[in-house]
């Protein structure tokens, strides 16, 4: 009973917390423009399978494509025992299912037992890479610090989910063997019924039963911490690689988004009729390109908040292996960090957040009046934008389908539309294909060639 | 040689089964006007209907595009849009795979829908049709590795036609180890072709290069006339110019003759 008791003390306010926090991230994500992507639902699943489930293109590097499928299987399946701790925490039983549910008990259990020995050898090969061995991608710039910290945390953690569900099983196993009877049988457990006696072996009753509970209860706060922690994290990616690659563009990689605006606007100066027509209604200016995340597409931030830091993209891109500023994962970390900043003000309802012009006659700090003086481009320097070469490695590389490549191609379109700044090499370019329709600026004329 | 221009035919009163889309560099750039130059030379045998654009060809957009001039890619665009679709433009082919990407994802949103073909696919349905035929040995047994260009390979994901129309030459294709879904950028995308590269502590170009030269190949094949510029100026740097060639593959299949 005091078990019970304590059990939804500490559960019902951890869920609510995450809840909470799982809130914030959804309103940050829609901080972004809207963008309908509901259209091909079968594609949409198909990706979803495919890539979130099936990790496709994990399996481009196969090492650790192997040793994160354990870890991710063990996860997800070590789940399905959360439903029996939920239930038993909630009414007090042990182990409830056991005895109802016979042979497919101790099937489920064994395959826990055996995919959390193979995830346990997974993550320590895994800390040992972040840590001993040197890695490239993991020691970049935008690896030094809480992102590092975070990948060992989650490792870390993942090793104490292990020792509970062991300390847990191991200890059972025992205490299912003392007389007079009073576990319910579990059933043969290969793992557990080897280390159990081996690490346990020896202790008495109540040691063991305090093994036990101890397993159940560090098995229990892990997933909860997890669950608050993950909002903080990296690790995000486990929830949010099932809608992102729902949501992925199915258009061709090397496509870029079409602006309606300028198009119809050249649209009609090159057609006078059409001029006269319509004359546009002077509102504001709309921005064209992206400075931060409100003028991304919400796609983009859910990206954002995918990403795992894996660094794939950053070590296939060109730029970047040649020593250049631009790291495509950076530009990605940047998009959650802005998004949070923005996040975390508005929430504070501050009303030195609001546009100065409008300040005075607001009451209420929104997405639409925020002006805290700051952008993406307090986050990515100018040179990584100008540093790629949009040859999609990137967009290529990425296990969860993101495109870092959007955000630098939507970033340039401000620099060049709203700012008229850029790179000064580029300006002979746009004068020439404005003039003379062509990237060089030539004399001669363009079929010369065939003259020869 | 003679290419009639779109002009001229519909003078005529004909029309040609293709466009031949030659885009900015393949007219003004020294060396890629003889890899058109020689694409055409291969059309002409296979006798295929082809003309130009001539001086009513611009530029498409795509380096305006992706620096972020969106203003002057839709001015360009939209005016290449007018012409091609007066003439009843429906069949593009390009020796430019930025070209041919624009032409192909981009410019349907605009109002201009044709198909697409690169001429290294052109290429390898004039060989499997028997209408191009690969004649002499001059490369035969040589050993020669492929650059996939971005906007062809990782863009629209066009891996095979290039490498069957190598396998033609009977060449020994050394692949590099970064090759298709992985083929590593010459470095000349996204606008980079017009501006100074950033600082770093290598040229995107020289490390292409470097890999190229790794293979041991004689010859570097390429199908983007930007690619054929970055690979040249790559081996320049490493004062291989003299040793190893770059071509593309129009130029090859001419070549092959020339033993």
């Amino acid at each position: 009973m005091l078990q019970a008791v304590i059990f939804t003390i500490v559960v019902i306010p951890a869920l609510a917390f995450a809840a909470r926090q799982y809130m914030h991230i959804r309103r940050n994500i829609l901080l972004g423009k809207d963008e309908d992507l509901s259209d091909h639902k079968p594609r949409r699943w198909r990706n979803m399978l495919l890539f979130a489930l099936g990790q496709r293109k994990m399996f481009k590097r196969f090492i650790p494509a192997i040793l994160h499928f354990f870890i991710y299987t063990a996860f997800l399946i070590t789940q399905v025992e959360l439903i029996e701790i939920f239930a038993d925490g909630f009414t007090g039983h042990h182990r409830i299912f056991a005895s109802s549910l016979g042979g497919f008990y101790t099937f489920v259990i064994n395959f826990i037992e055996i995919l959390s020995l193979l995830a346990f050898f997974a993550t320590v090969v895994f800390l040992i890479r972040r840590n001993i061995l040197h890695v490239r991608r993991f020691e970049k710039p935008e690896m030094e610090g809480w992102p590092k910290l975070d990948a060992n945390l989650i490792l870390f953690g993942e090793i104490l989910l292990i020792i509970g569900i062991f300390s847990m099983n191991g200890a059972d196993v025992l205490l299912q063997n003392l007389e007079p009877q009073h576990y319910p049988e579990t059933g043969r457990l290969l793992i557990s019924d080897a280390l159990g006696p081996v690490l346990f072996g020896g202790l008495s009753a109540n040691a063991l039963e305090v093994v036990e509970r101890f397993g159940w209860w560090l098995h229990l706060l892990v997933v909860l911490g997890f669950l608050n922690y993950l909002p903080v994290s990296k690790h995000l990616h486990i929830l949010l690689a099932f809608p992102n690659s729902y949501f992925s563009r199915l258009t061709p990689p090397g496509k870029m988004e079409n602006m309606p605006e300028v198009m119809n606007e050249v649209k009609s100066m090159m057609d006078p009729e059409a001029a006269f027509a319509e004359a546009p209604a002077e509102e504001e200016l709309p921005t064209f390109g992206a400075n931060d995340v409100f003028s991304l597409s919400w796609k983009n931030i859910l990206e954002a908040y995918t990403c795992t830091e894996c660094g794939r993209c950053t070590d296939e891109c060109p730029a970047n292996q040649t020593g250049k500023k631009l790291s495509p994962r950076h530009i990605v970390m940047a998009v959650r960090d802005r998004a949070e900043e923005v996040g975390k003000k508005l929430r504070s309802g501050d009303k030195q957040y609001i546009r100065e012009d409008l300040r005075a006659e607001a009451d209420k700090l929104t997405k639409e009046n925020f002006d805290d003086g700051r952008s993406l481009f307090d986050y990515i320097d100018r040179e990584e934008l100008h540093a790629c070469t949009t040859c999609m490695a990137c967009v290529e590389a990425c296990p969860v389908l993101i495109r870092p490549l959007e955000v630098i191609l939507e970033m340039r379109r401000y620099e060049i539309l709203m700012e008229s700044a850029g790179p000064s090499d580029w300006l002979p370019l746009f004068n020439s294909i404005e003039n003379s329709g062509s990237a060089w600026a030539m004399s001669q004329p363009r079929d010369a060639w065939v003259q020869e | 040689m003679k290419i009639p221009t779109m002009a001229e035919m519909a003078a005529r009163g004909e029309k040609p089964e293709y466009l031949f889309w030659v885009g900015c560099a393949g007219s003004y750039d020294a060396r890629a006007q003889k890899v058109v130059r020689a694409f055409c030379t291969l059309l002409q045998e296979a006798g295929l209907s082809f003309a130009i654009l001539g001086e009513e060809e611009s530029c498409t957009g795509d380096p305006a595009r992706r620096a972020g001039n969106e203003f002057v890619f839709q001015m360009t665009a939209l005016q290449n849009i007018e012409v091609l679709n007066g003439y009843g433009v429906t069949k593009i082919v390009t020796a430019c795979p930025h070209c041919f990407n624009i032409l192909k994802n981009e410019y349907p949103e605009l109002g201009g829908q044709y198909e697409l073909i690169h001429h290294t696919q052109l290429l390898q349905k004039l060989l499997d049709e028997g209408r191009l035929k690969v004649e002499g040995g001059a490369f035969k047994g040589k050993r020669l590795t492929y650059h996939d260009s971005c906007y062809l390979g990782r863009a629209n994901g066009v891996y095979e036609a290039p490498r069957k129309v190598l396998a033609e030459l009977e060449t020994e294709l050394i692949e590099m180890q970064r090759n298709r879904e992985r083929g590593f950028c010459c470095g000349a995308g996204g606008g980079q072709m017009f501006k100074e590269e950033e600082a770093g502590e290598k040229r995107i170009n020289t490390e292409r290069a470097d890999e190229a030269l790794g293979t041991g190949a004689e010859v570097i094949a390429v199908n983007c006339p930007f690619c054929l510029t970055m690979l040249e100026d790559g081996l320049k740097a490493r004062d291989k110019q003299d040793e190893v060639m770059v071509y593309d593959l129009s130029e090859l299949i001419l070549k092959n003759k020339s033993s």
